[in-house]
């Protein structure tokens, strides 16, 4: 009797329950290997916000050409000067080159204490960055900081942002105190425009053929599985296509000589056209995609019940399928142009990369966009333009949520008429 | 009076309805163009870089020098450095992405998914020029940090391949998700009912019911890997360098590429034919992998619909 005793079917009792005992730690163990690359992944995201966040903010060791105090006895910042002082200081400082062509846009005597300030600051006082530090750095490194000052004679700290109005609404400039990012972001934004006027219709006439017309034949499965392993290409090949088609091959028509006779030869292709045309095939392949879901969620009783009374197809799908799915395609349009906004590759290839100071005039311009610019500033290596990229970053995501919160705001909308009308 | 013979659909009204069909099918039809586009054109340019007499196939494909400038064109360096970066992009985003999978779709809860899944869209929908101030500012400097200033150079391929493993983990996570999703949950409840416990179940049932689906996510997030370009142009370094060590700068086929082109380079010259020869073979590979991918995850849709 003894010896039956913890016997199970499984074998001895007490192996049963250490094998139990084993097999529960295994998923214990496995459970915690789960959360911790969950984890991980959060943990990506919060560093990815915070590295950009942290070079926004911070103290920048700053040196003066010229002291304000060696202008005005006893003032330390041109700000504080009284006016008859900030017209003095601009007529006697400014070498006489610069004094022309300042006089000559707008005489000193009509122009406003804030101008005049950064006139001198630019020409006269011209401060540099030696240093900079992050937020992080800022708070936790004020030993080195002050160091820093103490060996460098005439520097100075000051705390500040890198993303200020003054550098959205400020040109491109060599200067990483001045530059601004007015003209990227109006090239993003001709850019974008381009890529919906070329890559919208087309991609949801493709979509509408391939969801309510095509049959299910070689010829469309070939189109449908082409669309898919064109959504999987990559983007720089994208910019090789652009770069040989709309950039060499179709030059007078995108540098808009066709129309014009002779126009601005810099650009050589090299447009807000062809770069709204390369992004436009981009993504032509997502919005069909996305239209295509979008038109399958429509359910076939109500191209039935069309049918029955007497609709044709078109009318079908003009009268009913569209407007039911409208909400949603143009979500999907929506995200494939945030796709568009992001890309820097395939602009950079097609040549768009050059140093441009002057805003885009037309589709015939040249060009440079938000991510260009980032690219360009986080390729050198001093510091002060690690921040300034940090700051167009922030702009380009602020662009990509608003873009984002238009889509759900006007399909909430679409969506609330709808059960109205319903 | 209603004439029988004048339908409202009337003839007029048919050749209408078929030139808005054909127009439809032109559009569609397009895509093949833009594919054919690709193709022609990264082929013609090849050519003409082969055809060039200082390159020679043999010598492109088996070279270990790729030095245009003194007529070096082996591309053995810049196939060797994309292949390291993606292979460690790989090795940091499957196992991750997959396990989030795992987590999202077996143990957690529906508030908690609720979070999750959007901190994924939105780490989807950052722009990979992002990724590549990331690399430079953040993963570069850490790494220097706990591998030696010396080892680790300021431009190196582990930051970005570790950042590229990154940007592909959402991707992965949430086509793994959706083919483990697709396994029915029969399956799950008979291996409940052999007493399999929850990790039993994952790996023994589901993961391999899911596989085919598993290794079609695996093989596009590769591609997407390879095709991968700002990253690497940013923080993989410029020049390219035949080298094993993942802290070594080495030039990738996509940062070269980039490089290139961002200068401005005259038409008809041996580098601007080279990017276009270099381009063929990322498209092949890339081309080549979501053919595989497509066909293996088309298998598996067949196995449970």
């Amino acid at each position: 009797m003894n010896d039956l005793n913890g016997q199970t079917a499984f074998g001895h009792a007490a192996d049963v329950s250490s094998l139990m005992e084993k097999r529960r730690r295994n998923g214990l163990v496995w459970h915690i290997v789960f959360v911790f690359s969950t984890t991980l992944a959060v943990l990506f995201l919060i560093l990815l916000v915070f590295s950009i966040i942290d070079s926004v903010f911070g103290y920048a060791v700053l040196r003066n050409d010229v002291e304000p105090s060696a202008l005005v006895a006893g003032k330390d910042s041109v700000s504080a000067f009284s006016r008859s002082e900030l017209e003095d200081t601009a007529r006697t400082r400014l070498s006489s080159g610069i004094l022309r062509r300042v006089e000559y846009d707008k005489p000193i005597a009509e122009r406003s204490d804030k101008d005049l300030v950064s006139l001198i600051e630019e020409y006269v006082v011209k401060p540099k960055v030696l240093k900079t530090w992050g937020f992080w750095g800022s708070l936790t490194e004020r030993k080195a900081i002050e160091t820093y000052i103490a060996e460098n004679e005439g520097s100075y700290a000051t705390f500040r942002s890198w993303l200020t109005p003054s550098f959205i609404m400020a040109d491109q400039s060599a200067d990483p105190l001045r530059a601004g990012i007015r003209t990227a972001l109006l090239g993003s934004l001709w850019i974008i425009l381009i890529t919906f006027v070329f890559a919208f219709p087309i991609g949801v006439g493709a979509a509408i053929y391939l969801q309510e017309y095509a049959v299910d034949n070689r010829l469309n499965r070939m189109l449908q599985l082409n669309i898919f392993n064109l959504s999987a290409v990559p983007s720089i090949i994208y910019g090789l296509l652009g770069l040989a088609v709309f950039v060499r091959f179709m030059e007078p028509v995108t540098s808009g000589s066709f129309i014009m006779g002779t126009v601005d030869n810099t650009a050589n292709g090299r447009t807000i056209l062809s770069g709204g045309m390369t992004l436009g095939l981009l993504v032509l392949p997502i919005i069909i995609i996305n239209t295509q879901e979008a038109l399958k969620a429509v359910p076939d009783t109500l191209r039935m019940s069309a049918y029955g009374v007497g609709a044709t197809k078109w009318q079908t799908i003009w009268y009913q399928v569209l407007p039911v799915s409208v909400d949603r395609i143009l979500t999907g349009t929506i995200l494939a142009l945030s796709r568009a906004l992001g890309e820097t590759a395939p602009l950079v290839v097609i040549g768009a990369s050059t140093f441009i100071s002057v805003d885009p005039s037309g589709i015939f311009s040249k060009f440079t966009t938000l991510p260009i610019q980032i690219y360009q500033w986080s390729a050198r290596p001093q510091g002060a333009y690690r921040n300034i990229a940090a700051a167009a970053i922030v702009s380009l995501l602020i662009l990509l949520l608003l873009m984002n919160s238009a889509a759900i705001y006007t399909r909430d909308k679409i969506t609330k008429k709808k059960r109205l009308e319903a | 009076m209603i004439d029988p013979t004048v339908h409202p659909f009337g003839k007029k009204m048919r050749i209408h309805e078929r030139l808005i069909e054909s127009t439809l099918f032109a559009f569609a039809l397009l895509s093949i163009v833009i594919t054919l586009g690709i193709a022609i054109i990264l082929i013609r340019e090849s050519y003409l870089f082969f055809s060039d007499p200082e390159v020679e196939l043999w010598g492109f494909l088996t070279g270990r020098e790729w030095q245009p400038m003194i007529g070096r064109f082996g591309f053995l360096p810049l196939l060797n450095a994309t292949l390291t970066t993606s292979v460690i992009a790989m090795a940091l985003g499957i196992p991750v992405g997959l396990f989030v999978a795992i987590y999202l779709s077996e143990y957690a809860s529906d508030k908690t998914r609720g979070i999750l899944k959007p901190v994924l869209e939105v780490l989807a929908g950052i722009p990979t020029i992002v990724y590549g101030y990331f690399a430079l500012t953040f993963m570069t400097p850490l790494l220097r940090s706990i591998f030696g200033m010396e080892t680790v150079e300021i431009y190196n391929t582990a930051s970005a391949g570790l950042v590229i493993g990154i940007l592909v983990l959402p991707m992965i996570a949430t086509m793994a998700e959706d083919a483990i999703g697709a396994v029915p949950k029969e399956l799950r409840l008979a291996a409940y009912a052999l007493g399999g416990t929850k990790m039993e179940t994952t790996f023994k049932v589901v993961i391999p019911a899911a596989l085919s689906g598993l290794s079609a996510t695996f093989l596009l997030a590769l591609s997407r890997a390879i095709g991968e370009t700002m990253i690497v142009a940013l923080a993989a370094g410029a020049g390219p360098n035949l080298t094993f060590s993942p802290f070594e700068a080495a030039e990738t086929i996509t940062g070269y590429i980039v490089r290139i082109s961002g200068g401005d380079v005259s038409y008809n010259s041996v580098d601007y034919n080279s990017i276009f020869a270099l381009g063929l073979i990322l498209f092949l590979i890339t081309f080549t992998l979501n053919m595989i991918s497509r066909k293996i995850s088309r298998m598996f849709h067949q196995e449970y619909e």
